[in-house]
């Protein structure tokens, strides 16, 4: 006997994304799932936007790694909330990962919960976790034929950090040529160039990230 | 890379409906899967019939129905299969356009007794 399912094959992840959404919402927490190549620069950014963001904003971090607690380690001696989700081999956070580790977390004291994903242009593109904005970044080094090597991720992403701009002049990576080739694919997609090393970049990014914190605070405000 | 934990999901899936259809046994389960995804069917397939020994699903036989993905060219309209290397519209060579197909991953169909 046949019997018609139709149903999709993570939509059990979906649902338990969904009820973190709902909870960070009700906490008005603009969640940030951040992905990359392992090395592109994701634990710097997040360092640089703490310190360009922290008297405007209160920033916590659930980093995801396959082992080690080495970037949770380097936030907490920065003085940032943060921690560790180990994900013991697994190639990506899922939804349920998150939910576990969002107790550990004082969610009344957080405007910004930055997921550093494990470091992976593939995987992580599949699995909601409830986040508000998924963004990807991509250091010069890695290249720039990227977005058609891991079309997934940068079609979803809402908004592409190009990371290490320092080295633009000693590594073979054409930032305008990059920019037609991701604005062709994702027209709705910020963009932002930014040295991680330099600081270069981080203020406009920093904008960026307060514009859409105060757009869902107008859209959802305090009770 | 990811099959591992999405043949977790399908084997979860595909064993709820059978036990909702209050089948004892799942014969077959007909996938739909998008080349966007990024998953491979035969990792799927090897990884199924890991997960799946000691239950209802032991033996099924997996069917995948691959969909390549699609792009629809935002400039002249031309909707056509990327290739791996260039992404631009093989008409006009517009370099904007929308992926319109290839995102699909999901359960169409088991077969049970």
């Amino acid at each position: 006997m046949e019997i018609k399912v139709l149903k999709d094959i993570l939509s059990a992840n979906s649902q338990i994304a969904e009820q973190n959404r709902k909870l960070l919402a009700s906490k008005r927490i603009m969640t940030i799932n951040l992905m990359s190549s392992p090395g592109s620069g994701k634990t710097t950014l997040i360092l640089r936007t703490v310190e360009e963001l922290k008297s405007k904003a209160r920033i916590a971090v659930i980093e995801g790694d396959v082992s080690s607690s080495i970037d949770a380690e380097k936030l907490n001696r920065a003085g940032i909330a943060a921690i560790q989700i180990n994900t013991g081999g697994a190639c990506h956070l899922d939804a349920s990962m998150v939910n576990s580790a969002l107790p550990n977390l004082d969610l009344d004291d957080i405007d910004i919960l930055f997921i550093e994903n494990v470091g992976n242009l593939i995987c992580p593109g599949g699995f909601d976790l409830g986040e508000s904005l998924r963004v990807v970044i991509l250091s010069t080094p890695e290249g720039d034929d990227k977005p058609h090597k891991y079309p997934l991720l940068f079609t979803q992403a809402n908004a592409l950090v190009v990371n290490k701009t320092d080295l633009l002049p000693h590594v073979w990576f054409d930032l305008e040529a990059f920019t037609r080739v991701f604005k062709g694919l994702n027209q709705q997609a910020a963009l932002f160039a930014v040295s991680g090393l330099t600081g270069d970049g981080i203020e406009e990014w920093g904008k960026w990230v307060m514009a859409n914190l105060n757009k869902r605070r107008t859209l959802n405000p305090a009770e | 890379m990811h099959e591992m934990s999405v043949t977790m999901s399908l084997l979860d899936l595909v064993l709820g409906e059978a036990a909702k259809a209050g089948a004892s046994k799942i014969v077959g389960v007909n996938v739909v899967l998008g080349q966007m995804t990024g998953i491979i069917d035969h990792y799927v397939q090897a990884n199924f019939e890991l997960l799946s020994q000691n239950t209802p699903a032991e033996g099924a036989a997996l069917t995948f129905r691959n969909i390549p993905r699609q792009a629809r060219c935002r400039n002249c309209a031309h909707v056509f299969q990327p290739s791996d290397l260039a992404w631009s519209c093989p008409r006009c060579q517009s370099l904007e356009i929308e992926i319109t197909g290839g995102n699909e991953l999901y359960v169409e169909s088991i077969e049970v007794e």
